[in-house]
C-alpha cells in the first residue's frame, strides 16, 4: 500500500467530490432544464435545447408564461383539488392505520392473527392490477349525499380519497414501530384504569412522531402524485389533480413555455418540502426497508 | 404482558375495524372481482346483460400456434424466388380462413427452418408483444437500478464533509411525479431539438447522428428502461444506505485487521450483511417494474408499432379506453400470476439456507 502523503490525499480527495458531482449534475440536469424553461419564451426555449444555453436563464426571461398557463387552464382550481384530496387522505390515514396497528400491537382478541395476515397478504397485491375492476365497482357504490341517496362515485372527491386510506403497508408500519414500545407504559396506564382510547392518544400516539412522519410521507407521496386512478375516475375538470389537468396543456396546440411553468408550478412545492424535511424524507423510505 | 389487560374483543375490532373493512372493500374485493370478470363478458356500460364466458377471454389474449408455410413451387418441384432470390410462400391466409383452430389469429414473427417457413401466430398479437416488453423491461430495470443503486449508496457510505449534500441530490427525481419526469425527458429524448442528442453530437465533434429516441421502435423501450432507471434509482439508494448501515462497524475492523482488501471486504462482510436488503430490493421493484403505465401514457401510447405497449398500459386501454372490462381485468389477472409467480420464485431462490 502507497503511503497516503498530503498530496495524493488532497488529488484523492478531489476526485472523490469531482465523481460525486457529476452523478449530481446527471440527477438534476432535467429539473434544472424545466425551471429555468419555464420563464422563456416557448421559440427561444426550443432553439436553447442544443446548447448549454438550454440550463441557464439567459435570453429574454419573464414570467408570462405562469399567465398564459394560468389562462389556458384552471390551474388554481386543480392545486385546490390536489391539496384538498392528498390532504383528507393522509390525515384520515394516519388515524384509521394508526387505530388498527395499535389493535394489532396491543390487543389480543378472537381473529386478530388471521385479520393481520389478510392485511399483510394485500402488499403483494399491486394498485395497478385492481384499477379496472375497481373502476367498475366504484361506478356502482351508493353514496348518502345532500340530494338524499345517490349511485356511482365516479366524478368526485370521494373516489380519489376514501380507496386510498387504508393500506397494507402504513399499517404494517403502525405495528411495528408499536411493538417496539415499552410494554411496560401500556400495563401501567391500564392499571390506572385509563380506557384503551386514553392509551391510544394520550400515552401512544404522543410518542409515535416518527412513524407518523414516515406513513404521512409515503401517503402525500403517492397521493399528490397520483394519475392512473385519477385519468378514469374522473372525466369533470372540478374534480381533476394536478397531474391529470396536464392535459389541457396537450389539446390542440402545445405551447412548451406554458408547459414548463406548469410543470415547475406543481413540483416546486414538493422539492422544496422535501429539501426542508430532507433528513425525515429519506428516514422514511429507509425504515420501511429495514423493517420489511 | 399481562393477559388480561389486554384482552378485548370488543375494542380490538372496534379499533380495527375501519381499516381493515376499507382494505376489504378496496383491494380484496376487487382482486377477486377481477377474477371473476374475466370469466365474463362485462363492459363498463352496456345494453345486454353480462355473460359468463368461461376462459374465452384467456384464450383470446393466450392463443398461440405455429404454423408451417411450404414454398411455392414450380411444376418441377423448385421452389419459387422472387428477383430477390427469396423463396415465395402462400399468404398465411390462405391457412388462418381454411383451419377453423387458427381462426382470427395474425403473425407474430416467423423465422425459416430449410425452405419452409415456420410462423407462430397469435390471438392477439398486441397482448404478445405487451407480454414481452413488459418481461424486457423488467429484465433489465431490475438488475440495472437494483445494482446502480447499490454502488451509489456506497459511494454515499462514505465519510466525507457534505455528503449529505449528494444524497439529497441523488434521491430527488423519487419526489417528483413519473408524470412530470416522463414530459421533461421527452425534450430529453426529441428528435429534432432534444438535449440528449445535442451532447451527445458535442461530445463526438458532430460526427453523431442524431436519433429520434422515442419514434425509433428499437430505441423506443430502452430510452424509457433508462429514464426509469434514474427516476427511481435514488429510493432504492436509501434502501441499501440503510441496510449499509445495519452491518456493525466491529466486523469492518475485524476484516481490517485481517488484512482483507476492499473486494474481499465487500465479498464477506458487506455482502452478507446487505441479504435481507437484497430481497427486498429484488422483489420492489420487480413489482414495480411489472406496473409500467404512466411513462408509456405520456412519453409513446405504446408506439411505435407497439414497440412499446406494456401489460398495465394494455389493460388500462381496453378496460377504460374501449370499456372492455372483462379484457382489462383478464388481464390484470394475468400480471397479478406473473407477479405472484416470480416473488415466489424469488423468494424461493434467495431463501436461508442451512
Amino acid at each position: 500500500m502507497a503511503a497516503i502523503t498530503p498530496d495524493n490525499h488532497g488529488l484523492r480527495l478531489f476526485v472523490r467530490y469531482l465523481v460525486l458531482s457529476l452523478i449530481a449534475l446527471i440527477f438534476v440536469f432535467p429539473l434544472v432544464f424545466m425551471a429555468v424553461s419555464s420563464f422563456k419564451p416557448t421559440a427561444q426555449l426550443l432553439s436553447d435545447t442544443s446548447s448549454l444555453r438550454a440550463f441557464l436563464p439567459v435570453g429574454d426571461l419573464s414570467f408570462n408564461n405562469y399567465a398564459d398557463a394560468f389562462r389556458r387552464a384552471p390551474v388554481g382550481l386543480f392545486v385546490f383539488n390536489s391539496v384538498l384530496i392528498t390532504g383528507t387522505t393522509v390525515l384520515l390515514s394516519l388515524l384509521i392505520c394508526s387505530l388498527a396497528g395499535f389493535s394489532f400491537a396491543f390487543l389480543r382478541w378472537k381473529g386478530r392473527d388471521v385479520v393481520l395476515s389478510i392485511i399483510i397478504a394485500t402488499l403483494i397485491i399491486p394498485f395497478e392490477t385492481i384499477a379496472i375492476p375497481l373502476l367498475l365497482q366504484v361506478s356502482k357504490l351508493p353514496w348518502i349525499g345532500l340530494q338524499g341517496l345517490e349511485w356511482g362515485w365516479l366524478n368526485t372527491y370521494r373516489v380519489q380519497i376514501i380507496p386510498w386510506i387504508a393500506d397494507g403497508l402504513t399499517i404494517f408500519l403502525f405495528v411495528q414501530y408499536f411493538k417496539g414500545l415499552p410494554g411496560e407504559l401500556i400495563e401501567a396506564s391500564r392499571v390506572e384504569g385509563a380506557s384503551w382510547w386514553q392509551i391510544y392518544y394520550r400515552v401512544v400516539m404522543p410518542l409515535s412522531g416518527p412513524v407518523v412522519a414516515t406513513a404521512a410521507i409515503l401517503k402525500f407521496l403517492i397521493m399528490y402524485n397520483q394519475y392512473l386512478w385519477p385519468l378514469i375516475v374522473v372525466q369533470q375538470e372540478s374534480y381533476r389533480p394536478v397531474m391529470v389537468g396536464l392535459g389541457y396543456f396537450f389539446q390542440l396546440n402545445v405551447v412548451w413555455g406554458e408547459v414548463m411553468a406548469y410543470l415547475t408550478l406543481i413540483t416546486v412545492p414538493v422539492l422544496a418540502f422535501y429539501l426542508f424535511l430532507q433528513r425525515a424524507f429519506i428516514a422514511s423510505i429507509a425504515s420501511t426497508g429495514v423493517k420489511g | 404482558m399481562a393477559s388480561k389487560l389486554t384482552l378485548s374483543n370488543r375494542t380490538g375490532w372496534a379499533f380495527a375495524l375501519p381499516g381493515f373493512a376499507l382494505i376489504l372493500g378496496f383491494i380484496v374485493l376487487p382482486f377477486f372481482f377481477a377474477i371473476g370478470l374475466s370469466l365474463t363478458n362485462q363492459r363498463l356500460i352496456s345494453p345486454n346483460p353480462t355473460q359468463f364466458v368461461g376462459f374465452q377471454n384467456y384464450q383470446q389474449l393466450l392463443g398461440l400456434a405455429v404454423v408451417t408455410l411450404e414454398p411455392e413451387r414450380d411444376d418441377a418441384g423448385e421452389a419459387i424466388r422472387n428477383e430477390a432470390g427469396d423463396i415465395q410462400y402462400p399468404r398465411l391466409r390462405e391457412i388462418t380462413r381454411s383451419d377453423p383452430q387458427y381462426r382470427g389469429m395474425r403473425e407474430w414473427f416467423r423465422w425459416t427452418s430449410g425452405e419452409n417457413a415456420r410462423i407462430v401466430i397469435a390471438s392477439d398479437v398486441v397482448f404478445m408483444k405487451a407480454l414481452v416488453n413488459t418481461f424486457l423491461f423488467v429484465l433489465v430495470v431490475a438488475p440495472v437500478q437494483g445494482g446502480l443503486a447499490l454502488v451509489l449508496a456506497l459511494l454515499i457510505n462514505q465519510k466525507l464533509r457534505g455528503i449529505n449534500v449528494f444524497r439529497t441530490i441523488y434521491f430527488m427525481p423519487v419526489v417528483v411525479s413519473i408524470v412530470v419526469v416522463s414530459l421533461l425527458w421527452r425534450f430529453i429524448y426529441d428528435g429534432q431539438n432534444g438535449l440528449l442528442n445535442s451532447i451527445l453530437q458535442g461530445l463526438t465533434f458532430g460526427l453523431f447522428q442524431p436519433v429520434d429516441w422515442l419514434g425509433n421502435p428499437s430505441t423506443a423501450l430502452p430510452a424509457i428502461m433508462a429514464m426509469s432507471i434514474w427516476q427511481a434509482v435514488g429510493f432504492f439508494m436509501v434502501i441499501w444506505l440503510a441496510g449499509l448501515q445495519t452491518i456493525s462497524p466491529t466486523l469492518y475492523e475485524a476484516a481490517a485487521i485481517e488484512g482483507a482488501s476492499k473486494s474481499q471486504t465487500f465479498r464477506y462482510v458487506t455482502w452478507p450483511g446487505l441479504r435481507n436488503t437484497a430481497v427486498l430490493v429484488l422483489i420492489v421493484i420487480t413489482m414495480q417494474a411489472f406496473a409500467l403505465f404512466a411513462q408509456i401514457d405520456v412519453m409513446t401510447n405504446g408506439g411505435p408499432l407497439d414497440s412499446t405497449q406494456t401489460l398495465v398500459f394494455q389493460s388500462v386501454e381496453r378496460g377504460y379506453g374501449k370499456q372492455d372490462i372483462s379484457g382489462g381485468s383478464t388481464i390484470s389477472v394475468i400480471l397479478f400470476v406473473i407477479v405472484l409467480t416470480i416473488s415466489l420464485i424469488q423468494r424461493w431462490l434467495t431463501r436461508e439456507r442451512y
